[in-house]
């Protein structure tokens, strides 16, 4: 579904990623670790297509497609999701009516007609339950007077609502209290399946616990320094990134 | 139109010289007085010029530069069907309609007032009751704070008089409606709204100005409101004159002890506007808000002056202004605010927020705080920019377009001022208009469920 090679990017032209090389299949999940700073984040949204962010070097492809040629709404369209680090509040505009927008596009891009009101409001409803959210959100500004949680709560009631095949979740766990994080944990395990591809960005070990995931990634100085299964994400948890960032500046020189 | 000169005011004092005896209410010395004085003061300061910090960033040179006849009398003739789609059609109110400045009773409908209220022209009452008008009209707005209001005092033949008795109660809204029409062309209304609620009376009050055709024109408003103790007063005031006019308004509101005035300010349209809103907390526990909207494009331009004076102690003041600029528009915002030294325990606070769609657009925006009190709690903040990048990107990443996501943006940033009215009637047919000039037509219908 996924393929990324060579990946290079810059941010105000200091150089953070070095070279990602990452192939994810459909329906499974990959998790991304590495300490502050390693790039994580940077590759979330480069994949997202947030401005600000350069490609300098390599490629992307979804689905066949060159991912880095498209615009963060033709991303959307395609099936990318990026659950963010900091959802934005967006005052005067409401939850629902971002969600009726965004689903709309997304269907009208697929050749599906648009869901009518009770439609739209059923599946609506039946979601909320889901990430235990009340259904006042819904006509409140996006994100706006939301707590951690709720901003959190809010992105997966989204990405429930949307459907992606790609998810990206950048850090969904920070500033989650246990009771919220199993919340959101739950939610993200119930949209798993066997169409569907997540990358779940972490510093913690934490999160995966509750999200397991097939593979782990360990990113540091802006490169995959050591891949492995569920088991690497408790060694890390054991050791501490140092035992396997500790020979990424060699490997990069 | 008429050839630029460089002093009209000879042309005007002969205007004024040649109407004055025709002009309602002559016979009351005190509103002679006033004329007398209006014309003085004319005389002598003639139209503001940029020299004048007031004027600095509005010139008025083209209204300056040539004479807009004053119009005293001559109707056109204006059917109720060619008004309807202009009004708020779904409230429910006192409806006062005036024809390029003269009542106009066929096209008005005052219901059944309650007890203690007065709605009626201002010629009509001055004949009929002149002790209403006379111990206000002229006494809370100074006669001569600059050519227009002087003009105004020396011109006005009608307007809409409100009020209220102690206690009482108007539960529909006054709606004033200023209609420009017919052969306007270099025409100057002069409109004079006075209002005054005793103590503990309530009122809303709706003054809207439009235009059925795209004349150039002139409306020289003054609205004066006097405010008893306890008593609360809503003012709506909806600037919708054609693209080719000019609008000057001035309104001076006196609050008494406890009182509570709520503004809303909108203004659509108008080749330049200028709006100048001051208010006297003029005894303890007074309370205002301003609320602001402008929506600019084109050419035109559009200044807001307010001014809040808190007198006395423990006053209040809310100043909420945002205005949303596009071609080569023009914006000004000068939020004066005075806290006299008597005025301890004083709360005002205040914001005007700019957005620019065009590298073309400008906004001057100034607080200008005097503070001469030392227990106060004062702010004040201005910003002037462009959308927000990351919410920006937070709709695209939801699959929005580019340009819709640019459009709901801006759409929300302006209608947040329009959510803070009361009146649905009101607020919902304005936020079509601002769906029609934002959204560039497409429906908000998605909003319908909220």
């Amino acid at each position: 579904m996924l393929s990324i090679k060579n990946l290079q990017a810059s941010v105000e032209g200091k150089p953070i990623l070095k070279g990602i090389d990452l192939e994810v299949k459909a329906g499974e999940v990959h998790a991304i670790m590495g300490p502050n700073g390693s790039g994580k984040s940077t590759l979330a949204n480069v994949l997202a297509g947030r401005d600000g962010y350069e490609v300098t070097g390599g490629s992307v492809t979804y689905q066949g497609k060159d991912l880095l040629a498209l615009k963060p709404e033709e991303r959307a369209r395609e099936g990318v999701f990026l659950a963010f680090q900091y959802p934005v509040e967006v005052p005067g505009v409401s939850n629902i009516y971002l969600l009726k927008a965004a689903l709309n596009a997304i269907r009208k891009h697929r050749g599906l007609s648009e869901l009518d009101a009770m439609d739209f409001l059923t599946l609506v409803r039946e979601r909320l339950k889901l990430v235990e959210m009340k259904e006042e959100f819904l006509y409140r500004a996006v994100n706006e007077g939301f707590s951690g949680g709720e901003k959190k709560r809010n992105e997966i009631l989204q990405m429930a609502i949307l459907e992606p095949a790609l998810a990206l979740l950048d850090e969904t766990d920070s500033g989650l209290d246990i009771d919220a994080l199993k919340i959101v944990a739950n939610g993200v395990n119930a949209l798993r399946s066997p169409e569907r591809a997540m990358i779940v960005v972490t510093h913690y070990q934490r999160l995966l616990n509750y999200i397991v995931p097939d593979r782990v990634h360990v990113l540091a100085h802006g490169k995959i320094v050591k891949s492995g299964d569920k088991s690497l994400a408790l060694e890390l948890e054991k050791q501490g990134y140092a035992w396997v960032t500790e020979d990424a500046p060699r490997a990069s020189a | 139109m008429t050839a630029p000169v460089s002093d009209s005011r000879p042309l005007y004092l002969d205007a004024i010289n040649a109407q004055r005896a025709a002009l309602p209410g002559q016979t009351v010395p005190a509103i002679r007085t006033l004329r007398e004085e209006g014309q003085a003061r004319f005389a002598e300061l003639g139209f503001p010029t940029a020299r004048l910090e007031d004027w600095k960033y509005t010139n008025v040179s083209a209204i300056a530069g040539q004479l807009f006849k004053p119009v005293n009398g001559a109707l056109a003739t204006v059917s109720s069907e060619q008004l309807h789609s202009h009004l708020f059609a779904d409230l429910p109110a006192h409806r006062l309609v005036f024809v390029n400045g003269r009542h106009a009773p066929a096209l008005s409908s005052v219901g059944k007032l309650p007890a203690g209220v007065i709605v009626g022209s201002l010629a009509e009452i001055l004949a009929t009751r002149p002790n209403i008008v006379e111990p206000h009209l002229g006494k809370i707005a100074p006669t001569g704070t600059n050519g227009f209001t002087a003009l105004n005092a020396a011109l006005f033949a009608d307007g809409a008089c409100v009020h209220l008795a102690r206690g009482a109660v108007a539960e529909q809204p006054i709606y004033i409606v200023y209609v420009s029409t017919g052969d306007t062309d270099s025409v100057m209304t002069t409109p004079r709204n006075l209002v005054v609620l005793e103590e503990s009376a309530q009122a809303t009050v709706i003054e809207q100005y439009l235009a059925l055709d795209d004349a150039r024109y002139l409306t020289n408003v003054v609205t004066e409101a006097a405010l008893g103790a306890n008593s609360r007063l809503e003012q709506y005031r909806l600037q919708q004159e054609s693209t080719k006019s000019y609008h000057i308004g001035t309104w001076y509101v006196r609050q008494a002890r406890d009182s509570r005035f709520i503004s809303h300010t909108v203004d659509l349209g108008g080749l330049l506007a200028r709006n100048d809103l001051h208010d006297i907390l003029g005894a303890e526990g007074a309370e205002c808000e301003f609320n602001g909207l402008y929506v600019v494009d084109g050419r035109s331009h559009v200044d807001n002056h307010t001014c809040v004076d808190h007198a006395k102690p423990r006053g209040t003041s809310r100043e909420y202004y945002k205005g949303v600029l596009d071609g080569m528009a023009r914006a000004v915002f000068n939020g004066r605010v005075v806290v006299h030294p008597d005025a301890q325990q004083t709360d005002a606070q205040q914001m005007n927020n700019n957005l620019l769609l065009s590298r073309n657009a400008e906004v001057d925006t100034k607080p200008q705080l005097e503070i001469y009190a030392d227990d106060v709690k004062c702010s004040h903040g201005a910003t002037v920019g462009q959308l927000d990048t990351d919410a920006l990107f937070y709709l695209r990443s939801r699959a929005v377009d580019e340009q819709t996501a640019r459009d709901l943006l801006t759409y929300a940033f302006a209608n947040d001022v329009l959510s803070r009215m009361k009146l649905a009637a009101i607020r919902l047919p304005l936020e079509q208009r601002l769906t029609t000039r934002l959204l560039r037509g497409r429906s908000l219908n998605e909003l319908e469920l909220i």
